[in-house]
């Protein structure tokens, strides 16, 4: 069974319509990348399955399971919504590191504050504690921040800063891990030890979308990639599929568009 | 009239002064907040109702607004003044949460809005959010521009004595209509300088020791 499906998918901002019924769905340890030009739609998607927009119509699955439906016309409650975003997580093109925090706060702050909706939250807390502390070193370590537990994110590089917020949002066992743009903000230099770690992240079969504009690397890491234009997925297939036989002009005309950089 | 004998009763002014300005801070300090989430609210009417009081008070001068307090509602309404130092609370306490409110609005806008949406992708309410990720940048941000005003009020405290309570300056000024002394006048500029200086040196610290990080 998919792990997440998306149908239809539709989402318009006043007059401009962003998405118009974008369809896909993911198998479980998948990789899957979106690329396509500004504008076509990427971030928005990513934003309307992670609830940070609404979508205007469509339907959302997580293991079968319909998140969202445009049409069953019940609205969620926050709190409902809250427990489903704890399905995905979600790095943001501008890291979101929380300043007044060090690296490890960072990592353990969701973690301990979801911890008290636990029925052993109370007689239990120090070992909890304890635990998501492990965890969150542990994570730290993979991602090659084990020296850096006490520096605060404007101490760190912005490859340093990323790495954090991947091991923060993977403190909270998401199914899906979702990027957005991983590596837009950062110095090309910086940028390999992100996709680094991604790929470590897709040999242990973690499941991941990742929005990007690195071409090399989404043919690299992605089992599959989806080609966005226009708020709809013009090309989909394997990465030989979509970047060395491209069946779609526009697919086309995008990939020439970045070769010529 | 000795140095002493002035000093004495220009202490008791400033006592007086002392008490407009603490009562004010911690009456304004909260309050300022409520109006603040007024001028936020998501239910427009109250909104606009709400900046509008804001822009009444603050596009109108402070010692009018205290007259207005004080003979306002005996002109308006049959009914007797407030006490004189009632009417000087009531005005500075509104007068300085309408500033307030507009620092923490600012304080609060600025804070980037991925800063709630990486809270929100994290499972947390939005109680957690704005009390473990915003409140604090908030708060460091606003520290300049609240020490600012709150230097502000200590000398503003002075148009009290258009309704003659007697903090600082009204004391000062009394020794020019009843004695012919100008010096205790200028010698008052010492008591707010000094209280000043302390001021900046607790905000100095403040900022200091949130200045751990920079965003």
């Amino acid at each position: 069974m998919a792990i997440l499906e998306v149908k239809n998918l539709c989402k318009s901002f006043g007059k401009a319509q962003v998405l118009k019924g974008v369809s896909f769905s993911m198998e479980r340890s998948e990789v899957l990348a979106v690329i396509g030009s500004s504008g076509s739609g990427k971030t928005t998607l990513l934003r309307c399955i992670n609830f940070l927009e609404q979508a205007d119509s469509g339907e959302i699955f997580v293991d079968g399971k319909a998140i969202f439906d445009a049409n069953s016309g019940t609205k969620k409650s926050a709190a409902e919504i809250r427990k489903i975003q704890l399905n995905f997580g979600m790095v943001f093109q501008s890291f979101n590191l929380f300043p007044q925090y060090n690296v490890l706060e960072n990592v353990t702050l969701a973690p301990r504050l979801l911890a008290k909706e636990r029925d052993d939250y109370s007689s239990n807390k120090k070992a909890i504690f304890e635990e998501i502390e492990n965890n969150a070193k542990d994570l730290l370590a993979r991602v090659g921040l084990s020296q850096k537990l006490e520096n605060y994110p404007c101490e760190l590089s912005g490859g340093q800063q990323q790495r954090v917020s991947i091991a923060r949002a993977l403190a909270l066992n998401p199914k899906v891990l979702f990027f957005d743009e991983p590596t837009s903000a950062l110095d090309p230099e910086l940028t390999s030890e992100i996709l680094k770690v991604i790929k470590d992240l897709a040999k242990k079969e973690m499941t991941m979308v990742i929005v990007t504009h690195e071409i090399d690397f989404a043919r690299n890491v992605a089992d599959r990639i989806i080609f966005m234009d226009g708020g709809v997925v013009a090309e989909e297939g394997t990465p030989h599929q979509v970047i060395d036989n491209p069946h779609n002009e526009r697919t086309r005309a995008f990939l020439s568009k970045l070769s010529e950089r | 009239m000795s140095f002493l004998e002035v000093t004495l009763s220009l202490l008791s002014g400033f006592k007086m002064t002392l008490t407009i300005f603490g009562i004010t801070l911690l009456l304004s300090l909260p309050l300022g907040l409520v109006i603040t989430f007024g001028s936020m609210c998501k239910f427009a009417p109250l909104r606009y109702l709400v900046r509008t009081f804001v822009w009444i008070i603050r596009g109108t001068p402070l010692m009018l607004q205290i007259i207005f307090v004080f003979y306002g509602p005996g002109l308006l309404w049959d009914v007797s003044a407030l006490p004189r130092m009632t009417a000087v609370l009531i005005a500075f306490v509104i007068n300085y949460s309408a500033y307030f409110s507009e620092i923490y609005r600012g304080g609060i806008e600025s804070i980037s809005r991925g800063q709630y949406e990486a809270g929100q992708v994290l499972g947390m309410t939005k109680a957690q959010v704005f009390f473990k990720v915003v409140l604090f940048q908030v708060i460091k941000r606003i520290v300049p521009p609240m020490s600012n005003e709150i230097i502000t009020l200590v000398k503003d405290t002075s148009l009290a004595n258009v309704i003659v309570v007697e903090e600082l300056i009204f004391v000062a000024k009394e020794f020019i209509a009843s004695k012919a002394l100008i010096w205790p006048f200028f010698y008052s500029a010492v008591f707010y300088l000094a209280f000043c200086g302390i001021l900046t040196l607790v905000f100095g610290y403040i900022e200091k020791r949130m200045d751990y990080y920079h965003a």
